[in-house]
């Protein structure tokens, strides 16, 4: 298994970026921090899914003079997903980076544990 | 305890913007007592120190079995990866499971779609609704973010100005500085002309709406921190931005639609093809990845907006 992962290690390393990011999602109370754990597993699956679609010794899909030859070029279904996933990856991050600010008006700390406790105190006495 | 200033407010210890950036959700005679409120708690929880000890032992038992349930979790997540990720297909290697669809995208994508650039022609011709979904989701983020953030007399007592004036500060405006003005002046039109020259060329090369539009994105972005909003405000207006993205996303998907009821056979008879390498090929890609390029741009500079000024 060792020799078949430093074979594969590209997509090895994928998964350990990927992990890395799950477990600050895991443990990490600040928000700011839980953010940017998401944004290193979506870094992850991007290199996972450029890294499938790389074959030794051939090029971008771009045709040059004509050559229409499947063999000639890599292939270019991932460059298209890893697109899709980029652009849904900046949304996400835009609207949780928007409800971090929000919720910092109103509690001022982003230690998510804090603002469990207060959020519980103020809806109490209301 | 010698962190920065910066460090300790991301930790959480002290806060910088106390009793500055107050949202004024309630009606008057609730809202002072709802402030003295949070005020105490805010107090208590800083006199404790990390609110670790404000939840205290009830909760204990809560935290050390999250801890392991979160521990056990990750491992096993990343041990099924790996075994997984073991048994694929060699790195860099070809396998002809995956490689039999690209095939036809390759060898007809030219002749079909008139983009040279394969997987342009694929994401906007082959699966052009699967783009048309994504640029949706980002103007639907605009959308969310604008909801989230926007600011008006009503929700917000006072604004970031107010906050240095309060503190006594001096407001570091940037569009002040001589050096980021005469850069700027420089640098924007050479990289809004780059930007266009990446909108372009989706078709021929590397790039496409999404790249261009980025760049462009940015351009605003430097042209309205460089020369202050009001500057900005004149050239690309919120109006502006909402027509062109509102233009954009219409057209993308009226096009589509026509193309898709009268059975995705590309527009054909309307747009020609054009010889593949030229600027004006690719019959509808390039018209396409102009409007995906518009709405991207026009995403960026309203994020940014909003997040700096709230508007």
């Amino acid at each position: 298994m060792v020799a078949n992962l430093l074979a594969n290690y590209e997509e090895a390393f994928a998964i350990v970026l990927f992990g890395i990011g799950f477990t600050m999602l895991l443990f990490q109370r600040n928000l700011f921090k839980k953010l940017i754990g998401l944004n290193i597993m979506d870094t992850g699956t991007f290199l996972f899914l450029a890294s499938m679609g790389y074959i030794r010794g051939r090029k971008a899909p771009i045709v040059v003079d004509g050559v229409t030859d499947p063999k000639a070029y890599i292939n270019p279904v991932p460059a298209g997903l890893v697109l899709t996933g980029i652009v849904v990856s900046v949304s996400v991050t835009a609207i949780m980076l928007a409800l971090t600010v929000r919720l910092y008006r109103r509690y001022h700390t982003l230690q998510l544990d804090e603002i469990y406790e207060m959020s519980k105190h103020l809806t109490e006495d209301r | 305890m010698n962190k920065s200033r910066f460090l300790s407010w991301l930790y959480g210890e002290t806060d910088v913007m106390e009793d500055i950036l107050e949202l004024d959700e309630t009606s008057d005679e609730s809202r002072e007592q709802l402030k003295r409120e949070k005020r105490r708690l805010r107090r208590e929880l800083l006199r404790s120190g990390r609110a670790k000890k404000v939840i205290g032992a009830e909760t204990k038992g809560f935290y050390a079995l999250y801890h392991v349930v979160a521990v056990v979790s990750c491992i096993m997540l990343i041990g099924v990866l790996l075994f997984a990720v073991a048994n694929l297909p060699r790195y860099g290697e070809e396998n002809p499971e995956t490689t039999e669809m690209v095939a036809r995208y390759v060898e007809k994508g030219v002749e079909e779609t008139g983009a040279d650039n394969i997987v342009a022609g694929m994401i906007l011709d082959y699966r052009a609704f699967d783009t048309l979904g994504e640029s949706h989701v980002l103007f639907t983020a605009l959308i969310c973010v604008t909801i989230l953030l926007r600011l008006d007399r009503k929700n917000m007592r006072k604004t970031y100005e107010d906050y240095y004036a309060i503190r006594g500060e001096r407001f570091h405006d940037i569009s002040r500085e001589a050096i980021m003005r005469n850069v700027a002046a420089v640098l924007v039109p050479c990289i809004f002309v780059f930007g266009i020259y990446v909108l372009l060329n989706g078709q021929n090369g590397p790039g496409g709406g999404f790249s261009g539009g980025a760049v462009m994105g940015a351009a605003m972005i430097i042209f309205s921190a460089a020369f202050g909003f009001d500057k900005a405000d004149r050239v690309f207006s919120k109006r502006l931005g909402a027509w062109v993205t509102f233009a954009a996303l219409s057209f993308y998907s009226a096009a589509k639609g026509y193309v898709f009821f009268t059975g995705a056979n590309h527009l054909e008879n309307h747009i020609p093809k054009g010889t593949p390498g030229a600027i004006l090929s690719g019959g509808l890609i390039l018209p396409l990845d102009i409007a995906v390029g518009m709405v991207v741009a026009f995403t960026m500079y309203g994020f940014y907006n909003l997040f700096m000024r709230g508007k």
